[in-house]
């Protein structure tokens, strides 16, 4: 009895340490075959390299680099404002009976899946924004759109919980101070709730940074640096797609540190999410 | 009752609304769309059994999408949630061991379903000599879902009350008993929900199968073989050029996938909230 | 007699089926303290809180009858903000907001209009001062409020509430988390506030009911048992129940 249970005991801890391993092994594995590569290219050739020239074994990322940081920025202007606004909506301001119907509207957005949301920039956006702007009507602009919606549902359900988690004693101080039900929610229950509303941001940023397959839709793809909004633009997710499934060598390599740059993005992003998480829940 | 509202207050309100019309908007439009271009095109043909350039079925991508959903849960559900049943009901709170498994399962969360299909590539197919096959897929995906398993395993486990516990053990139940039989049990539709929910993830994805289970159109006679799923399936459609009716069929079959998912997610997990 | 400041008449206030005030008519004097008193669930606090109306937020809450406050319908001539701002409100719990202590006291004047830096200075110092709080915390204006102790960040809630100039100061059991000490200086500075407001303070303690208000008003169930001079109710009360409580024999 007592021997089943302690096994038992084990099997549970060691279920629980599968993840670390996981995380151990994707590290292991995508620096083992990115960082040799980087090597060979030079660090700073691959990072701040400007072309990107596989038939000449010319390797360098920054125009995807900063090709996702533009569409992670554009995703950022397009669909903070509104995911942030509407969160407080769905908090502060939405109908019991509304509030129904926008929930899981929201949660529906959240799980569509990237190829879908992909095919509709394809055919609705693009045509839309060639038909407006001239071009072929992909580029830094599309990607930034599509991204910043695919990007509502996160911000919208991170920042309506820590929203949720303000005590209602802010927001009845505000008021008894003859403060409008706007003006308490905006200026006290909000502002209480910054660190929060910032990590649903932050999570927001990883999701459109890590974007692959909505974003090779209506990018353009060029792997140069974009000049203007309505410019191709390849990111590093996009650039690891389109080119691996013909690579070898050091193409190939190079590839996988593309990667290595993207997980380290990554990273970055996660510890500062949690950190204010944490700083949240303070 | 009629409210004065100074400037301030009135421009906030109307942007709240204004922002939440938006949100609702973008979602209709979407789905509205994708249904009414899609429907007209998903005829009988593409149901049937043989996938040719001619008749781009896609029934064999339904089979292997239902292949590597099971096959990914196989593999992650036992270990989510045995994983979250240590967190919740034997680890000490703020052990080094529990904090360790947070900050990864954490990282886990926000990986890219490139850096997966990558790492999945270079480590079962590459690696572990798989090959392109569903095994390879199911296997990255069984990863990439297993944060969701085991926090929303986690989240369940912690709803149950304590006096539960008490009870159990009060009448001199052991643990293990007490987890298999009082526990988990009432935490059947938490966790439910968080498998339905990572269904809905396996199903929709396509970046992270594309280097590990591949893009091959046929059923898959083994889990050594290759195949393509849905998703992946409308990716190659779309990549093509010539199929975009084809791929607007595909997409409402996912999309109404995802629907009835969300909606038995939320069924389950409101089913939990009541106890 | 002058003209009361607050005139209640015929209050009865209902939480969806329940009926928690019956009837309730009373006039609260100018420049004075008032003190309901009262078991738990007596409605004195209920009845505090309709009248800067924050039972609004409550759903389910009906309540009929008149509050005139200089002989305006509270609930008809004026606008709530307005009423908000005339009839401030401290409560059980300090809440001072998540913010620096120099932007809670100015929240109040920026949100009725006051945008200058030098005007919002002196009104901050001078409500800090008013709730004698000033020389705690001059130094840590720009330190967050939530760093004070209970005891300052109730006064700092009194100084918040000061800072829009209000007529009336609702209190709700403002000193029942707090320490003796600090207890005894917000009755100091209730005492001292009363030049210039008009003061309704609920609470648990009859000792401070005796210490601070002119006037006492005695509730149970819902009802309005007594309501005299402080000094006459404890004394001699008038009603047997008045008496019961306030030698202890309940609640």
């Amino acid at each position: 009895m007592q021997l089943r249970e302690n096994v038992m005991r084990y099997v549970f801890m060691l279920a629980a340490c599968f993840s670390i391993l996981a995380v151990f092994f994707i590290c292991f594995y995508l620096f083992m075959n990115g960082l040799p590569a980087m090597a060979k290219i030079g660090v700073a050739d691959f990072i701040f390299g400007m072309d990107w020239k596989p038939l000449n074994e010319i390797f360098g990322i920054f125009p995807m680099i900063i090709g996702s940081l533009y569409v992670t920025a554009g995703a950022i202007i397009v669909g903070v404002p509104i995911g942030i606004l509407c969160s407080i909506f769905l908090v502060f301001f939405c109908p019991k009976k509304l509030y129904s119907i926008i929930k899981p509207a929201v949660e529906l957005l959240a799980g569509i899946p990237s190829i879908v949301y992909g095919f509709f920039g394809l055919i609705v956006i693009v045509p839309l924004f060639q038909d407006m702007f001239g071009g072929n009507g992909k580029g830094v602009l599309t990607a930034s759109v599509l991204l910043g919606i695919m990007i509502l549902p996160t911000i919208i359900s991170v920042s309506e919980s820590s929203l949720q988690a303000i005590p209602d004693s802010y927001y009845e101080g505000a008021l008894a101070l003859g403060a409008s039900h706007e003006r308490s929610v905006f200026f006290v229950c909000v502002k209480a709730a910054t660190s929060g509303v910032l990590a649903g941001v932050i999570l927001g940023v990883g999701r459109a940074i890590g974007e692959t397959m909505a974003v090779i839709m209506v990018a353009g793809n060029n792997a140069i640096m974009p000049d203007s909004l309505l410019s191709g633009v390849r990111t590093m997710t996009a650039n690891i797609v389109l080119e691996m499934s013909y690579a070898s060598g050091l193409h190939r390599e190079a590839l996988i540190a593309t990667a290595c740059v993207l997980f380290v993005f990554i990273l970055i992003i996660n510890l500062s999410f949690s950190a204010l998480k944490r700083k949240g829940a303070n | 009752m009629k409210r004065h509202l100074d400037p301030v207050s009135l421009f906030l309100n109307i942007i709240t609304k204004v922002a939440a019309f938006i949100t609702i908007l973008v979602l209709f439009f979407i789905i509205a769309y994708i249904l009414i271009r899609g429907i007209p095109n998903l005829t009988p043909s593409l149901f049937e059994w043989e996938y040719t350039t001619e008749n781009v079925s896609m029934m064999p991508a339904i089979i292997n999408t239902i292949y590597v959903v099971l096959l990914s849960l196989l593999i992650s559900a036992p270990i989510g949630i045995c994983s979250a049943i240590y967190l919740v009901e034997y680890a000490k709170r703020g052990s080094k061991l529990v904090k360790i498994v947070l900050l990864t399962t954490e990282t886990l969360a926000g990986i890219p379903s490139i850096v997966y299909g990558l790492f999945g590539s270079l480590m079962f197919v590459i690696s572990l000599n798989m090959g392109l096959s569903l095994l390879a897929g199911s296997l990255t995906l069984a990863i990439m879902v297993l944060p969701t398993i085991m926090r929303t395993t986690q989240e369940a486990l912690v709803a149950v009350p304590d006096s539960y516990r008490e009870g159990s053990y009060g009448l001199g139940a052991g643990k293990i008993r007490t987890i298999f039989r009082i526990i988990l049990p009432s935490a059947v539709p938490g966790i439910m929900s968080g498998i339905v929910l990572s269904m809905g993830r396996i199903v929709g994805e396509t970046a992270a199968l594309i280097y590990t289970s591949g893009t091959v159109g046929k059923i898959s006679t083994s889990v050594f073989e290759p195949g393509s799923t849905l998703a992946v399936h409308m990716y190659k459609l779309m990549s093509e050029g010539l199929y975009t009716e084809q791929a607007c069929a595909v997409a409402v079959v996912l999309l109404v996938f995802v629907i009835i998912m969300n909606s038995l997610s939320s069924v389950l997990g409101k089913k939990l909230a009541k106890g | 007699m002058s003209t009361p400041k607050l005139s209640i008449k015929d209050v009865n206030l209902f939480y969806g089926d329940f009926h928690a005030l019956h009837g309730i008519s009373m006039d609260i004097d100018e420049n004075k303290i008032t003190s309901f008193i009262g078991p738990s669930g007596c409605g004195k606090s209920t009845l505090l809180k309709s009248i800067n109306r924050m039972n609004d937020l409550v759903e389910g809450c009906k309540i009929t009858g008149e509050f005139l406050l200089d002989n305006k319908n509270i609930y008809k001539d004026i606008e709530i903000n307005t009423l908000r701002k005339r009839v401030g409100m401290v409560f059980q719990k300090a809440n001072p907001f998540p913010m620096s202590v120099y932007d809670n006291i100015a929240f109040g004047p920026r949100t009725h209009g006051i945008k200058k830096k030098a005007e919002l200075d002196v009104i901050v110092r001078q409500a800090l001062e008013d709730a004698a709080l000033w020389d705690e915390v001059k130094d840590r204006l720009n330190k967050s409020a939530l760093g004070l102790s209970g005891g300052q960040q109730q006064r700092l809630c009194i100084a918040r509430a000061l800072a829009v100039q209000p007529e009336v100061l609702l209190m709700d059991e403002p000193t029942s988390a707090l320490d003796p000490i600090s207890t005894s200086k917000i009755e100091e500075l209730t005492l001292k506030l009363k030049k210039d407001y008009t003061i309704v303070i609920v609470t648990h303690n009859m000792q401070q009911a005796m210490r601070i208000s002119d006037k006492t008003a005695f509730f149970l169930l819902g009802d309005l048992i007594e309501y005299g001079d402080t000094e006459m109710m404890f004394s001699t009360p008038k009603e047997k129940k008045t008496e019961d409580y306030i030698t202890g024999r309940f609640g």
